[in-house]
């Protein structure tokens, strides 16, 4: 049986209007993807492209002002704030799109039974949602993360158990409104299993929704590894990670005040291509 | 019955903002507490016409030719009852709102005309003691408050947008009759549009007919019935079905 | 059918509005118990021995023993999750601190009125300049003043709180000297005054959602055919703005704040550790780096508790405030 979507100008793409043109069209995609990968090339290419270390401490110059020689100055071990600033982009943006694979997952897989189902099973999940919402989002990333141990191993464990309740929810309202459309009940009087309606027909038509909402959350999920990380709880230094950059340098505010501004810059820079992301696709989406 | 025109349009155009064109050339007169029937099926524009009257066109329409001449205030009573009223506003206050604004009243005296208002269009006397909110009240009552809404305006010209179209039958047949009563009483003039030709001819004394944007027939209401010069009015003729008796001309009288 | 002279009974309504009620309390009675629950296990699910986090690595088995037995960890599951329902219910507490042997109960108490002025101040701050923002951008649709403001939750989606909150200290604080660079002060002006940056950081991360949506809402409410109405009637443009626009675009302001209360809450714990405020998001960190599992434990159940009693209580707000929900359609 073919799979129905409500997007049918995914499948009947003529060879007149391609994927690549559409991109092309849809100019905040094209912004947010450039934006996204002068920085993931940066951060893939950065060993070659500066000469300094990450952790290697200079203490004849340190807290030195931007330069010709160090673009963004020195922080207060006299490391150079630029590579220190890339290297953390690597570090921040692979945990960023690592911890999101699960929670995506289980999230879209809970929603959709919750969704199809309904009765007992989406108010088993929904309780659960509910209960989780209760707790302030920073609260439950800040025990958890802390109980199961600072450094990265928390950060997983934390977004394992509190980063599906987003794509949960959305997912659930979109597979409720599906079950009550007419194609999904046809399927069921012909005979198809609930597995196979969910698999088949239900994930082809909320995966574009949730890819949409997994752009914004990982911008709230970098900005949670960001606070973790300036709060003491996330990624333990050395390692480069703008939260504790920035932690480390507000006790500087008054002398040398880029050393916290700039890596928050960074944060807001990829919350924003995220986000153009995420507009750019819904509207390709919705759309022709 | 006087014959100073209240209202004079001449070739009035609107346009979207997409370059189409959704009323053309659209003249008619309308004279001192004449009424007139404006008919046509949706999207023909006659809603649109009467919101250029009124000058308040939506986002994104011009008025790109023609003049608009207007000797009196106009107020509107539109199509959906319940939409047109604020959810979240207490009906009396919504009345005594436009009294206030419009004559000029204090707030208690202005509360009192809306209530005499209420009471000429026939809403219960127990609105005085206890105000209620638009989703308290049926289809027909909700359509007697806007229309008091439009009295408060003391209007010389009374917009009817399709008023009954959305209300049930027989609520339809007792607020037409009020603001026929209504307009003998009180003397304004009145466009009537509606895509319902037996309202129309019921209501009015004269008739234009409306498609695609432009006036194919104006006449009196028996000349226009009786002889139809365009196709597309002898069509609408024929899809009413049984034409209502009519009252002789001129005399305003609804119904019987 | 209706006649004009009669109208519509309103006491039909009273029926449904009591049984929505008795559903939305049960439903966050329910909430309550998985919170609490919830709670219980947050210590006993994450991986590591609770006392062994406290004591360190190479504490003596008998150290550790003894660490149960104070946690009542010695005891089994069942029996443990008695104590604690038992003790919440009859005293409110989770049990007293490991460090200063308090109760949590009073420990909290001491710290919540800062923290509950602060979220207080963040609401009113962010409802006023959500409302004036919106205002502007949906009265000015499509134009210079519309598109900033539109673009404005792009750009704060990827702001840490506590990184806006170091912007406004080094920029107001340390530069232009308007603010105090933390702490609270003395007397009541004193602490409105220290508190009103803090606020303004919380209420930040606030804005761009509520402007968001309420754009969006007075838009729908601004092309809705009661403001023709309005308009056809010649009522002057700021009375149909301020007295029925706004009014209502109220409502949905109101429930969507109930829906982010959570989020205020902990932005406002973060926040405090910016501007090194005693409240309880101090009490957490501290009580985070003592290893103090009780006093984390109070601190998470009073949170999550009152974000479910505020949600009810604005659910209920909102469903007594709109005349719709009170008579018959």
């Amino acid at each position: 049986m073919k799979t129905t979507t409500i997007y049918p100008e995914l499948q009947t793409d003529g060879p007149k209007t391609t994927l690549l043109r559409r991109i092309l069209n849809t100019p905040s995609l094209l912004a947010g993807s450039i934006m996204f990968a002068v920085l993931i090339l940066l951060a893939v290419f950065i060993p070659y492209l500066s000469p300094y270390d990450p952790t290697e401490q200079n203490l004849s110059a340190f807290l030195q002002p931007p330069s010709a020689e160090h673009w963004l100055g020195t922080d207060q071990l006299g490391r150079d704030l630029f590579t220190r600033l890339i290297y953390a982009a690597r570090t921040d943006l692979t945990i960023m799109v690592l911890a999101e694979i699960i929670p995506f997952c289980t999230g879209i897989f809970l929603g959709m039974v919750a969704g199809y189902y309904g009765k007992w099973v989406d108010n088993v999940i929904t309780l659960i949602t509910d209960t989780f919402i209760a707790f302030p989002f920073y609260l439950i990333v800040i025990i958890v993360a802390f109980a199961s141990g600072a450094g990265q191993r928390g950060i997983y464990i934390t977004f394992i158990l509190v980063g599906w309740i987003v794509f949960a929810r959305v997912v659930r309202g979109l597979s409720a409104s599906f079950r009550e459309q007419e194609w999904i009940a046809s399927a069921r009087t012909l005979g198809l299993s609930g597995p196979r309606i969910i698999l088949r027909h239900l994930l082809p038509n909320v995966l574009p929704q949730a890819v949409v909402v997994l752009m914004t959350d990982m911008v709230g999920l970098l900005v949670a590894i960001v606070t973790l990380g300036y709060l003491g709880i996330g990624i333990a230094p050395p390692t480069p990670d703008w939260g504790t950059m920035i932690a480390d340098g507000q006790s500087f505010i008054s002398t040398a005040w880029w050393l916290s501004a700039v890596p928050g810059f960074a944060v807001v820079y990829t919350g924003i291509a995220l986000s153009l992301v995420g507009d750019g696709l819904a509207d390709l989406w919705r759309k022709k | 019955m006087a014959t100073t025109p209240v209202l004079e349009i001449e070739d009035l155009t609107l346009t979207a903002k997409t370059q189409e064109v959704l009323v053309k050339d659209v003249s008619f007169s309308l004279n001192q507490g004449e009424s007139l029937g404006l008919v046509g099926e949706s999207g023909s524009g006659k809603s649109l016409t009467l919101r250029a009257v009124l000058g308040l066109l939506p986002r994104g329409i011009e008025q790109t030719g023609g003049v608009i001449r207007s000797a009196a205030d106009s107020a509107m009573v539109f199509q959906d009852p319940r939409g047109a009223l604020d959810p979240l506003c207490p009906v009396v206050k919504q009345v005594a709102e436009v009294v206030y604004y419009r004559q000029r009243l204090s707030r208690k005296a202005s509360r009192a005309a809306a209530l005499e208002l209420l009471h000429m269009l026939g809403l219960p006397d127990s609105l005085r003691k206890t105000d209620r909110y638009p989703g308290q009240l049926s289809g027909g009552q909700c359509q007697r408050i806007v229309i008091a809404m439009a009295l408060a305006c003391k209007p010389g010209i009374l917009l009817c947008d399709e008023p009954t179209t959305a209300l049930d039958v027989t609520v339809q047949k007792q607020i037409m009759e009020t603001v026929g009563r209504l307009q003998q009483e009180l003397g304004f003039a009145m466009i009537f549009v509606t895509h319902n030709l037996a309202v129309a001819a019921a209501m009015c004394s004269r008739l234009a007919v409306m498609k695609k944007g432009e006036i194919v027939e104006q006449g009196s209401t028996l000349s226009v019935l009786q002889e139809p010069q365009n196709p597309y009015t002898q069509m609408l003729i024929n899809s009413v079905l049984p034409v209502p008796e009519l009252a002789p001309e001129g005399s305003g009288v609804l119904w019987t | 059918m209706m006649m004009p002279g009669k109208l519509q009974g309103s006491a039909a309504g009273n029926r449904t509005s009591y049984s929505w009620l008795t559903a939305a309390l049960i439903r966050a009675a329910v909430v309550i118990l998985c919170v609490m629950t919830a709670v219980f296990f947050l210590i006993r699910i994450v991986p590591g021995d609770p006392a062994k986090m406290i004591l360190g690595e190479y504490s003596t088995p008998e150290a550790i023993a003894a660490m149960h037995h104070t946690l009542g960890l010695d005891l089994p599951l069942w029996e443990q999750f008695i104590r604690f329902v038992k003790l919440l219910f009859t005293s409110g507490d989770t049990g007293n601190s490991i460090v200063s042997g308090t109760s949590t109960r009073v420990l909290i108490a001491e710290r919540a009125p800062v923290t509950m002025l602060l979220i207080g101040m963040a609401c009113v701050i962010a409802i006023v300049i959500a409302l004036l923002l919106a205002t502007v951008a949906a009265t000015n649709k499509d134009k210079l003043a519309d598109h900033l403001i539109r673009i404005f939750p792009a750009i704060t989606l990827g702001m840490p709180i506590f990184w806006v909150g170091i912007l406004f200290i080094m920029l107001l604080s340390v530069r232009l000297r308007w603010f105090p660079v933390g702490g609270v002060g003395e007397g009541w002006s004193g602490m409105l005054y220290s508190l009103t940056l803090p606020a303004v950081t919380v209420a930040f991360s606030q804005i761009p959602t509520l402007v968001r949506s309420l754009r969006a809402q007075m838009l729908e409410v601004l092309e809705s055919d009661f403001v023709v109405t309005l308009r056809a009637a010649r009522i002057p443009g700021r009375v149909i703005l301020f007295k029925h626009v706004l009014r209502n675009s109220a409502l949905p302001t109101l429930m969507l704040l109930g829906v982010n209360i959570s989020y205020l809450i902990g932005g406002t714990l973060v926040v405090e550790q910016v501007f090194g405020i005693k409240g309880i998001g101090s009490l957490l960190f501290t009580s985070i780096s003592n290893r103090d599992f009780p006093v984390i434990q109070g601190i998470a159940l009073y949170c999550a508790v009152s974000v479910v009693i505020i949600s009810l209580l604005v659910e209920i707000l909102a469903k007594w405030l709109d005349p719709r929900t009170k008579g018959t359609r």
